[in-house]
């Protein structure tokens, strides 16, 4: 090891430094936070939802550096230097077209949902090769069948309320 | 009263075409705020501790040495201060087992820290030792004598239809038809987990969090906790999809944190992991089903005798009424003179079985319908013609003897969804296909169902339900009820009846918290009620506040400056509306010999689907769906279509992927990977259209919407399967594996006959 | 939790030499699970991979593609010439969990996670990939094909790390990926069959049909002789040969045995 090594042991907590929602931030951590944990308990940043603990319902979807993640799979010490995104930062107005066309019920999966959904309106290109269904399969919702947060993007993208 | 038919709802006019789900820029933003999302200070999290074994007697409770438990709150059985009862229907279930078991995952022991990972590691170090008994999985099956665990042969309810006299229409009939049919159980995945906090307040013990019925919740505490109401609080919080699954399961989640906060002193928490929640609380009953049905050769039912029984589990909950739910329905809505209808429900000792949308109703429609299409089969009928030829018709009755008169023109409910989904071409379309292709085949099957709105019989009445409209000081006013939001509309619902009744805006109306200390017993929000019946409350509470304010005419502004002229009259005084809940006129139900009016009205549905089935891999496709259902007036269209799509894409996946792995009794695939839902990418377009037919004792002309949608979508898509495969499934989940079998099967008899 | 953060390679290579039993980690897909309620796994060593460049992205070279242990299933999906060359990793890579799990997880991670049912792993192996390890006491370089000794049994001593996956470019007659699981998206393959066919041969790579992914000879050796399939059940001898399916929570042997007939048969014939 060379003594300008940078490799750091951690125990227990230390801080980790990165961009929350546009602002750089550093939060004190334990090793084995996840995002998920970070976000909601220490930061009280509770739109983040934890619906499976198994990377399967999205509904703790967030971006990590501009692409949807599922928060309860990233260690908090992996963000470090980097861009973390959360429900919190979607401008309101933009969700009003999820909002008409029905595309949340209970609630419980609709961060994540909005996540997603914001980001593939966001990435009109993709429809090239991927069907919207299939970008949204990431986000299990129990309530609406689907077909109302899929109205929403469509309205969304075409410009419709 | 004429059916309107339309591809759209003609959605009560003015504030219900207007208004958007009231909070669903909160839920889309992340600002709604669910138990776990609560700012909570100085609390400690909860965690059960369940028993390894299905039954037998507790021996011993070792608490790991290598733990310091004094950091630890920990509470059993001879912590609960009243009887360790959990009340529900009957007195069976304790809070915690106390020396006994009955099903794995048990609560036995509950414990508290303030550290949630350091209390996970302490309930992996608790060891619960039984000495195991002879236990019963299989309700099916007579049980043995050392298997008896309820009264005297395991039956938790017994329940009987009788209408004519089906053993001579039986034996008179030219054509009998027989089948079994079998149901899985379901788990409800509402996406947010459950959750309690119990929180000792001065002298009042509140409770807060995900629930369906906040007076249920209330009635088990003053029970198990001696104590009396005015001691107990009970908050709904915020709730992430119930589907039945909180309707009667938190009760005991709501015990757990009480008795861990009565003794800590402190808040505390418990919310479930997901697989907890997949593998401790409750599911669907599963469901066998047997039908002997005696027809006319040109297809009309002649005699239906049908059986029905249900797994219960380890303890009664609310099998008796899914029991009863599931019978009234069995025969479906056909006309036909001789019925009978034998039910029970089975003590097993598996993890009770309890509430789940439908309720009943979705097992036995799927028996009836799948069964209507083998009959059909049998007299060479297009199954849609056979249905046409038996749906009742108005002043026919049904099985329990109740004379139907609501106007609704079930034939032409069936026609718009065959017509909506090309029902004639497509069938000829499959024909052809099936012929040429070596990949896939294609099938469209139809279910023709009705679900009863709001409780059985007389349940309505013995919930003597009521509702208060406050008129505030500001003018504004305030809806207090029990019945909930969990992502079916009532905020935006009750907010809008009140609104049009009293011309005002959407944004002079509040609604108060369920909280049992401020809002009076509307009843549990559940069976498909809470815009009928307690929406109609809300509309007379309104009109009982204008008679209190003697302003009988006055609406909008006027009624607001009134209500303000009020307070400066009365400072400090209350002005409440109030409604308690009227039956119908002529509703008559004997409830000794199950016969009469059932329900105040039934919602009726037809439902369509078109299926491909991969022959390599013998997966289901649904690739097409349409609902069609008369359920009264269509308040709001968005909401309205979103129940029904949300429903039907539940009930796809309890058909075809949904499939409850067992080992003991308890779930061993209680992981998302492993217990599959639907995702986007599964599901077509599902395609809905209403027809209204007013129902006068609704608000507005409503019925209730919310259940219809869970009984068509099963049998629909299996018939659609067996028309596509030429097989005969009668079992769901319809996974790929039991399709192959199947198939498999039927080739190789075809094999052998050939050789023959 | 003793966590090891190297900001260099070497410095990663000389901790997995010091340290015992520590656990690489790159994207956390599979590694994260249930995390909160598998308290044990939280008193280990971890070794964090996110922070070496060395370790990153999708580099095409004239005879290979190189995929670092850090290249993600979606940046594969978003290379074009991946899409238009090597057709069956971003087929593979569509089908693994969905969006926010392509945006995570690794190639790397899929082969060194060993799971029976892997999607990235046929892929590769069809397509003749050989896995780069490193370590303090030099590179050493494994045919994927012959990675796996056993159920979660790599060729890999304890001081090795995964740095890159080498992928020969090569022109396909044939090239076919079926993934069946039980619904479209976010499922783990009941059977797994990755296809491939050039001027090397067949490739028939089954998943979820053995406990390692493994090439099937007999199958290939079925293909290689030109013999005419009447039906799948033409294949079963074969497949019995190459493969042992069980009964397991998702499925059943003799449904993976058959459907695997049927996918290959219709395979062959496309």
């Amino acid at each position: 090891m060379s003594a300008n090594s940078a490799f750091i042991i951690h125990h227990s907590a230390f801080a980790v430094e990165f961009t929350l929602n546009g602002s750089p931030i550093s939060v004190e951590i334990d090793a084995t936070d996840r995002l998920l944990d970070t976000l909601r308990y220490r930061l009280g940043l509770t739109g983040t939802k934890e619906g499976c603990g198994e990377g399967e319902c999205g509904a703790c979807t967030v971006y990590l550096d501009g692409l949807p993640v599922n928060a309860c799979l990233v260690p908090t010490y992996q963000v470090r230097g980097r861009r973390v995104e959360t429900v919190e930062s979607l401008a309101p107005a933009r969700l009003d077209p999820l909002l008409t066309h029905g595309a949340t019920q209970c609630g419980a999966c609709t961060p994540g949902v909005a996540m997603t959904s914001c980001w593939i309106i966001d990435h009109p290109d993709l429809l090239a090769t991927h069907s919207v269904r299939e970008l949204l399969a990431g986000n299990l919702c129990r309530c609406t069948g689907y077909d109302g947060i899929l109205d929403g993007i469509t309205a969304a993208m075409q410009g419709r309320p | 009263m004429p059916s309107r038919g339309t591809d759209a709802s003609t959605s009560v006019a003015g504030i219900f075409a207007t208004v958007h789900r009231l909070e669903g820029l909160a839920k889309l933003t992340g600002r709604e705020r669910y138990v776990d999302d609560l700012p909570l200070e100085g609390f400690l999290w909860g965690a059960t501790v369940r028993s390894p074994a299905p039954r037998g007697r507790i021996t011993a409770i070792r608490f790991d040495p290598a733990i310091d438990w004094s950091q630890f709150t920990i509470v059993d059985s001879r912590d609960v201060p009243g009887p360790n009862i959990i009340a529900l229907i009957e007195s069976d279930q304790p809070v915690l087992a106390s020396g006994y078991v009955r099903h794995v995952h048990e609560a036995v022991v509950l414990l508290a820290h303030p550290d949630r990972a350091a209390l996970r590691r302490a309930a992996a170090a608790v060891q619960i030792d039984v000495a195991p008994e002879p236990a019963v999985f299989d309700f099916r099956v007579a049980p043995r004598p050392d298997q008896i665990q309820y009264g005297a042969d395991n039956v938790l309810k017994h329940l009987h239809i009788s209408k004519g006299d089906v053993e001579r229409a039986l034996a008179g009939s030219p054509i009998v038809v027989a089948g079994v049919y079998e149901t899985g159980a379901q788990e409800h995945v509402y996406l947010e987990p459950q959750g309690m906090i119990a929180a000792p307040e001065g002298d009042v013990l509140t409770v807060r969090g995900s629930m369906q019925c906040p007076y249920y919740i209330l009635k088990a505490l003053r029970h198990a906790l001696g104590r009396d109401e005015a001691r107990l609080r009970v908050i709904q919080t915020p709730t992430g999809g119930g589907f039945g699954g909180k309707e009667e399961y938190p009760s005991t989640i709501a015990l757990h944190a009480a008795l861990l906060a009565l003794k800590s002193g402190k808040p505390v928490k418990i919310v479930y992991d997901r697989g907890e929640d997949m593998a401790a609380t409750t599911k669907r009953h599963p469901a066998l089903v047997r039908h002997r049905t005696g027809v006319t050769p040109d297809g009309r039912l002649l005699a239906q005798d049908i059986e029905v029984v249900m797994d219960g589990g380890a303890y009664v909950t609310l099998s008796p009424v899914v029991l009863s739910r599931g019978i009234i329905h069995a025969a479906g809505p056909y006309a036909c003179d001789h019925v009978r209808i034998a039910g029970r429900a089975m003590f097993t000792n598996a993890v009770p079985f309890g509430a789940f949308r439908g309720f009943g109703a979705p097992q036995t429609h799927f028996a009836n319908e799948r069964h209507m299409d083998r009959i059909a089969a049998r007299l060479g009928l297009d199954p849609a013609e056979l249905r046409r030829r038996n749906l009742l018709r108005d002043a026919e009755s049904t099985a329990t003897g109740q004379v139907i008169r609501d106007g609704t023109d079930r034939r032409a409910v069936l026609e718009h969804a065959l017509t909506l989904a090309d029902y004639d071409n497509k069938r000829a379309a499959h024909v052809r296909h099936n012929v040429s292709s070596t990949a896939t085949r294609r099938g469209i099957g139809v279910a023709t169902f009705h679900h009863g709105a709001g409780f059985t019989g007389s349940g309505e009445v013995m919930l003597a339900s009521r509702l208060d409209v406050a008129g505030l000081a500001d003018g504004s006013i305030e809806i207090r009820s029990a019945n909930i939001e969990m992502g079916q509309g009532t905020l935006t619902v009750f907010t809008a009846l009140a609104a049009q009744r009293l011309g005002l805006d959407p944004v002079h109306i509040r609604i108060a918290e369920a909280d049992t200390a401020r809002v009076p017993n509307s009843g549990p929000t559940v069976a498909s009620r809470t815009a009928m019946v307690v929406g109609r409350l809300v509309e007379r509470a309104c009109d009982d506040l204008r008679h209190r304010l003697d302003v009988a005419e006055a609406t909008g502004n006027a009624l607001r400056r009134a209500l303000r002229g009020w307070h400066e009259q009365h400072p400090g005084a209350e002005l409440v509306g109030q409604a308690q809940y009227e039956p119908p006129p002529g509703v008559v139900w004997d409830d000794v010999h199950y016969h009469g009016d059932a329900y105040g009205t039934f919602g009726w549905g037809a439902y369509v689907a078109e299926v491909e089935v991969d022959l390599r891999t013998y997966e289901t496709r649904v690739i097409d769906f349409v609902a069609v259902q008369d359920v009264g007036q269509v308040l709001h269209d968005v909401l309205a279509r979103g129940q029904v799509q949300g429903g039907v894409a539940q009930a796809i996946g309890w058909a075809l992927l949904e499939d409850c792995r067992w080992k003991d009794g308890a779930m061993v695939n209680a992981q998302l990977t492993n217990y599959l839902i639907p995702t986007s990418d599964d599901l077509p377009r599902i395609r809905v259209a209403f027809l209204e037919t007013p129902y006068a004792y609704g608000a507005q002309g409503a019925k209730g919407l919310g259940e219809l949608p869970m009984d068509g979508p099963a049998p629909a898509i299996v018939n659609a399967v067996a028309a596509a495969t030429g097989a005969d499934p009668c079992v769901i989940p319809l996974t790929p594996e039991r399709l192959m079998q199947m198939i498999e099967w039927r080739m190789q008899n075809a094999e052998l006959k050939a050789q023959d | 939790m003793k966590l090891f953060q190297p900001a260099t390679l070497p410095e990663a290579l000389d901790i997995l030499a010091g340290q015992r039993a520590v656990v690489p980690m790159a994207g956390a897909t599979d590694l994260l699970v249930h995390w909160p309620t598998r308290p044990a796994e939280h008193d280990k060593p971890y070794l964090d991979l996110s922070a070496l460049a060395e370790l990153r992205g999708v580099r095409w070279t004239d005879r290979e593609l190189q995929l670092g242990a850090l290249a993600t299933y979606w940046d594969v999906i978003a290379d074009q010439q991946a899409v238009r060359e090597l057709p069956l990793l971003v087929q593979a890579a569509r089908l693994v969990g969905a969006l926010q799990i392509q945006a995570r997880g690794t190639w790397a991670g899929n082969i060194v996670n060993a799971s029976p049912a892997a999607d990235g792993v046929p892929v590769l192996m069809a397509y003749d990939a050989s896995v780069v390890l490193q370590s303090v006491r030099g590179r050493e370089e494994v045919p994927l094909a012959e990675f796996y000794r056993g159920y979660k049994q790599l060729r890999r001593t304890d001081d090795q790390l995964v740095v890159a996956i080498r992928v020969p470019r090569r022109s396909y007659t044939v090239q076919q990926f079926h993934k069946v699981g039980s619904r479209r998206a976010q499922a783990i393959a009941k059977v797994g069959l990755a296809l491939t066919r050039s001027t090397e041969g067949w490739r028939v790579v089954a998943a979820s049909m053995a406990p390692t992914i493994r090439r099937c000879p007999a199958l290939e050796r079925l293909l290689e002789t030109g013999a005419d399939l009447r039906e799948p059940e033409a294949l079963l001898a074969a497949i019995a040969s190459d493969t042992s399916p069980i009964d397991d929570i998702r499925s059943s042997a003799e449904y993976r045995r058959h459907v695997m007939a049927r996918v290959l048969f219709s395979a062959v014939r496309a």
